[in-house]
């Protein structure tokens, strides 16, 4: 594979974006494409708990709603993963064995990533090898920031190493990357060196994910697609709570990247409170009764 | 230039059509407007004096929603003597009440028009995007908007206008002629009637034949805002009615916007006379993408530019002239994006592009498609669902074009691009120029340097940098060469309607 | 006695791209005196010296049209500059055509000064009759002037110079390039200004001055599909004034119309008269990061 020179920046146009993303959110998702598209949401959640509170008494109610979103609507699809701090891989494993639920898990020293590279490659082999399915790295923003592109390429690719079989998200921490440019080289270097899925962000800092991101990060893996035939996959993370803003996301892949990425193999959502949202909208289409949380466990 | 041999080489794109399915697994159900409270009556006469008067020779004529062929109602013919008598009427009203009215309560009339404007949005995208065939998303977020918005802008002028012309005590014509083409029927008419009520003038408008349904419903928005009779007339009817406006005697000033060929036409009539006139015609506007270009951007840009309002658009990026080093990459990306334009019902939210305005502009858009393929181009369009009835075309591209084949060199108006290399600037530029016309052109490029140089060498009325295709009510419209005489929008859009 | 001296007449020709040519069609008429009396054969400019004088004064507009406005002002101070040193030239020009030696000075002088006008209009016009748009988008948007091209003009049939420099004078400060028919009656002082402006920084075929018939030129001039705008300041007969409208609907040629009779009254110059040949282009960019 040829390396583009990072050094190069690729120019875009933040308002064209912003007219773009204004277009796609015009769609108007009705009837039945909006059920499906509900039920595509649910089973693209990673369903996430980041907190320095969390315990394993939370991560167990986690894992269960992840397996039973609803029991009054068995036959809903279940979320993709569920997302916990390393420690925690092994509760989370346990509770969802014998089901489809992947284990993702923030390793490298989630989130701020402000330690020595070793320490973040060791959090990465404990949280695989307690089980994580998924690795959700953070990249080095002060490095990228400050021009090292090739640091923060080399440490990407060390974790994809380090994360053997698991797939590998990397978090750009869109947020701190200022513009769209860096947001596209910041996703071209993931890319390169071996992300199976860029995220855009923590969701410890803000602003989190926002559809011009996105926009901007589907672009780069349509383009990388292009020129390698390899799907990347995307995760936008933090700051996306309803129902109506995870179908306009799925707009956005849809008509950016196609039907290929409408599924949770290649795109994904980092969320919390998300899903009950998509529970009431869907119990609202299924009932025809607007739905209050009441009736929803918030776990 | 040096590369004469090479740079009329046409291109052929070597990129795959599409490696992207847009097609498959989630399909938006229909979204239809729901367009019940939108009442259309079986018939409408003309609007004269402030009343709805039958035409004298008693012909009406149908028009049709050119998405399902349906006939939606009749508009009245109007003949010599209905536009004599509406003459009259703004003769009447300009010598009369419309010039006793201050300014400032004139620009209060004007307010009033736009604030009904905007209560009644709705219900005029509706009818917009029913007669004439426009995609709702559209006639609701762009063209009724911006109507509210033109008489807004130009209310506020009408107490105002010294500051508008240093040196001069600004004086209106008179009663104006206005003529509206099919393509943004409302926000045409708005174009026409806001500066030439700011100034002081009355007018007597015709609107298209096609879609001359909002300028009635505007009518009864002027009759509900009190506006005094005779300022503002409506007639329909189609060439002849437009000629007898351009003809008579007393009529001070003709503003007309359509084709170069009738402008033409226009221009000739008035000849010898002193009645002033502006014309917004045609154009062949070029895009000229650098390698530089912020691509995916360029390429909404395109379709911004191209297949807006179905291409009947004067101002339209019919050309696309792509730097090569990155032509096949953009054209994989145009192609990719053609395939998300969803087309059909006009009324459905979701629709991109809807139907052609009538059977006759469907028949010559489908004529430069066999004249392109004729020529030799290479044909690519959508492989879209298309509804069985009513007037659609495929967005469609043709590359493999040389500058002198005629889908290069005519106006088409219809959802119809070329595609074109280039390696300098220089030759970009030239190709650009290469036209009658001069409406408006578009540029590409991250470095702003380059957008000055180009655009100031684009021989056009509006330049559109790293944009295409954007209106507003303070920014001056209108074309060089070819394309027209005067502007119509912002401050300069207000001396078509006073004294030298 | 010393034998009384022949003096040497001068023999007026054309200004075309910055020569003196005759008239490819080799016609003259004669320029005659108050009392009718020949003062010189004038060259009858042709079709064919329109189409030449067209084809020149395109290939002149970019040069010009770029020039920034400070030095189209610096050029047109200089031809006044040229007009003010050659006052007895025209003085004796004026004199045997009915001016009397107070109007003829007037003349010069208004000349002059309308030079200097239009001079200090070149780079200011672009700031009084420019805007930037305040657009709801995120866009910024400007709207400035550029010439519209080649114009083609009749200058004043009843004043030969002021009249002259009146309608040149605003068409070259807005960066267009002109084909003028000088007065048909008075063609002389057109072609002695034709020498001031050779003598001055004018680049050739900025301003090309022919000499000859109206009626046998208006066809041409209206109907040139490279000309941009057609200009005229006097009461044409109707037919004529018909034609030229009608032949400018061929290209959609500007045609622009001022009557002025008295060339020293104050409206006689205005900064509209630069406009008139002026477009307006509008530029849109979005504002981002």
């Amino acid at each position: 594979m040829t390396y583009p020179d990072f050094n190069q920046t690729i120019p875009i146009d933040e308002i064209g974006v912003n007219e773009r993303v204004a277009r796609l959110n015009s769609r108007s998702i009705k009837k039945g494409s909006k059920v499906q598209a509900l039920k595509l949401a649910l089973s693209m959640i990673d369903h996430t708990t980041l907190e320095g509170s969390d315990s394993p008494g939370k991560v167990r109610q986690l894992c269960k709603k992840a397996k039973q979103p609803y029991p009054a609507m068995p036959d809903l699809p279940t979320v993709a993963a569920v997302c916990v701090y390393p420690r925690l891989v092994g509760i989370a494993k346990q509770e969802l064995k014998g089901t489809d639920i992947n284990v993702a898990s923030v390793a490298t020293s989630f989130p701020s990533g402000q330690v020595p590279l070793s320490n973040r490659l060791d959090d990465t082999r404990f949280a695989v090898e307690e089980g994580a399915d998924e690795i959700d790295m953070v990249i080095s923003r002060g490095a990228f920031l400050n021009g090292e592109f090739s640091l923060v390429f080399d440490e990407i690719a060390a974790v994809k190493e380090a994360c053997g079989e698991a797939h590998l998200k990397v978090i750009l921490e869109t947020g701190e990357l200022q513009t769209l440019e860096n947001v596209r080289k910041a996703s071209d270097i993931a890319m390169h060196a071996g992300a199976d899925f860029i995220k855009t962000s923590t969701g410890k800092v803000s602003p989190a994910a926002t559809q011009p991101v996105t926009l901007v990060m589907l672009e780069a893996i349509r383009d990388y697609y292009y020129k390698t035939d390899k799907m990347i996959g995307m995760k936008p993370a933090g700051g996306i709570r309803t129902a109506k803003q995870a179908i306009q996301y799925l707009v956005l892949v849809k008509e950016t990247l196609g039907a290929a990425w409408l599924n949770k193999h290649y795109f994904r959502f980092g969320a919390s409170s998300l899903t009950n949202d998509i529970l009431m909208q869907i119990v609202k289409q299924e009932t025809g009764q607007y739905q209050s949380l009441n009736y929803f466990s918030n776990d | 230039m040096s590369n004469t041999e090479t740079k009329d080489v046409p291109y052929k794109p070597t990129s795959p059509n599409s490696k992207l399915d847009f097609a498959s697994v989630w399909e938006y159900a229909p979204a239809p407007q729901d367009s019940d409270f939108a009442e259309v009556k079986e018939k409408y006469d003309l609007f004269i004096d402030g009343k709805f008067v039958k035409p004298s020779k008693g012909r009406y004529f149908k028009s049709t929603n050119p998405a399902n062929e349906e006939v939606i109602t009749e508009f009245a013919e109007a003949t010599q003597k209905d536009v004599d008598k509406a003459v009259k009427a703004a003769r009447k009203a300009f010598e009369g009440e419309w010039s006793r009215i201050s300014a400032k309560e004139r620009g209060k009339y004007i307010y009033r028009i736009a604030r009904m404007i905007q209560e009644r949005a709705r219900e005029f995208a509706i009818l917009e995007s029913m007669d004439g065939g426009k995609p709702i998303r559209e006639s609701r977020d762009v063209d009724i908007p911006l109507v509210a918005a033109y008489f807004f802008y130009y209310a506020g002028w009408a107490d105002k206008l010294e500051y508008a012309f240093p040196g001069k005590q600004p004086e209106p014509l008179g009663v104006c002629g206005q003529i509206i083409p099919w393509n943004f029927p409302l926000l045409m008419l708005a174009w026409k009637i806001a500066p030439a009520l700011a100034t002081g003038n009355t007018v007597v408008l015709k609107p298209a034949e096609t879609t001359s349904l909002t300028a009635l419903k505007f009518a009864e928005l002027v009759k509900d805002c009190g506006l005094p009779d005779g300022v503002v007339n409506i007639v329909t009817g189609a060439g002849q009615t437009g000629a007898e406006i351009v003809n008579h005697k007393d009529v001070d000033k003709i503003a007309f916007t359509g084709s170069t060929k009738v402008g033409k036409l226009i221009q000739s009539s008035l000849a010898g006379t002193d009645k002033k006139y502006t014309l917004e015609l045609g154009g062949k506007g070029a895009m000229l993408i650098f390698e530089d270009a912020p691509i995916d951007q360029a390429v909404e840009g395109i379709i911004n530019a191209i297949y807006f309002n179905q291409g009947h658009v004067c101002c339209a990026g019919s050309r696309l002239l792509v730097q090569e080093g990155i032509a096949d990459k953009v054209i994989q990306k145009l192609k990719d994006r053609l395939a998300t334009l969803i087309v059909g019902d006009p009324l459905d939210k979701n629709t991109d592009v809807g139907a052609i305005n009538s059977k006759e502009q469907f028949e010559t858009v489908n004529k430069y498609l066999e004249l392109g393929v004729e020529e030799g181009a290479d044909i690519y369009q959508c492989d879209c669902k298309v509804p069985d009835n009513g007037y659609f075309i495929r967005p469609t591209l043709f590359t493999n074009v040389s500058q002198s084949n005629r889908i290069v060199q005519e106006e088409i108006f219809g959802p119809v691009l070329t595609v074109q290399t280039f390696r300098t600037a220089e030759e970009g530029i030239e190709k650009t120029n290469n036209t009658p016309y001069g409406l408006a052109n578009g540029v590409w490029t991250d470095k702003g340097s380059k957008i000055f140089k180009v655009g100031s060498k684009m021989r056009s009325g509006v330049i559109w940098a790293n944009t295409y295709n954007k209106f507003d009510p303070t920014s001056p419209f209108g074309g060089y060469k070819e394309s027209g005489v005067g502007r119509e929008g912002g401050m300069h859009g207000l001396a078509a309607y006073i004294k030298n | 006695m010393a034998e009384e001296r022949i003096d040497v007449k001068k023999t007026y020709k054309m200004y075309i791209g910055g020569n003196f040519p005759r008239s490819e069609s080799g016609r003259t008429y004669k320029a005659l005196d108050s009392d009718g009396n020949l003062l010189a054969n004038a060259c009858q400019g042709s079709r064919k010296d329109f189409r030449d004088a067209v084809k020149i004064a395109r290939g002149a507009f970019n040069g010009w049209s770029s020039r920034s406005a400070y030095n189209r002002g610096q050029i047109l101070y200089r031809i006044a500059e040229m007009l003010e040193d050659r006052r007895d030239q025209f003085m004796r020009e004026l004199g045997p055509i009915g001016f009397k030696t107070a109007e003829a000075e007037a003349d010069i002088n208004a000349s002059i000064d309308r030079l200097i006008y239009y001079a200090g209009w070149t780079d200011k016009y672009q700031q009084v009759f420019g805007s930037v748009n305040p657009v709801a988008s995120s866009h910024f948007n400007f709207s400035m002037l550029e010439p519209t091209g080649v114009v083609a003009a009749f200058a004043p049939e009843k004043s030969p110079l002021l009249g002259l420099v009146s309608i040149i004078s605003p068409i070259i400060a807005g960066g267009n390039t002109c084909v003028v028919l000088a007065s048909e009656e008075f063609p002389l002082p057109a072609i002695s200004f034709a020498e001031v402006l050779n003598a001055s920084d004018v680049p050739g075929g900025v301003v090309n001055i022919l000499t000859g018939s109206r009626e046998e030129l208006s066809e041409h001039f209206s109907s040139h599909m490279d000309v941009n705008a057609m200009c005229y300041t006097d009461e044409l007969p109707s037919d004529m004034k018909k034609l030229i409208d009608e032949n400018a609907s061929l290209n959609v040629k500007r045609v622009v119309k001022r009557m002025i009779k008295d060339w020293y009254h104050e409206d006689s110059q205005s900064p509209y008269f630069v406009t008139d040949f002026q477009e307006v282009k509008t530029t849109w960019h979005p504002v981002g990061f």
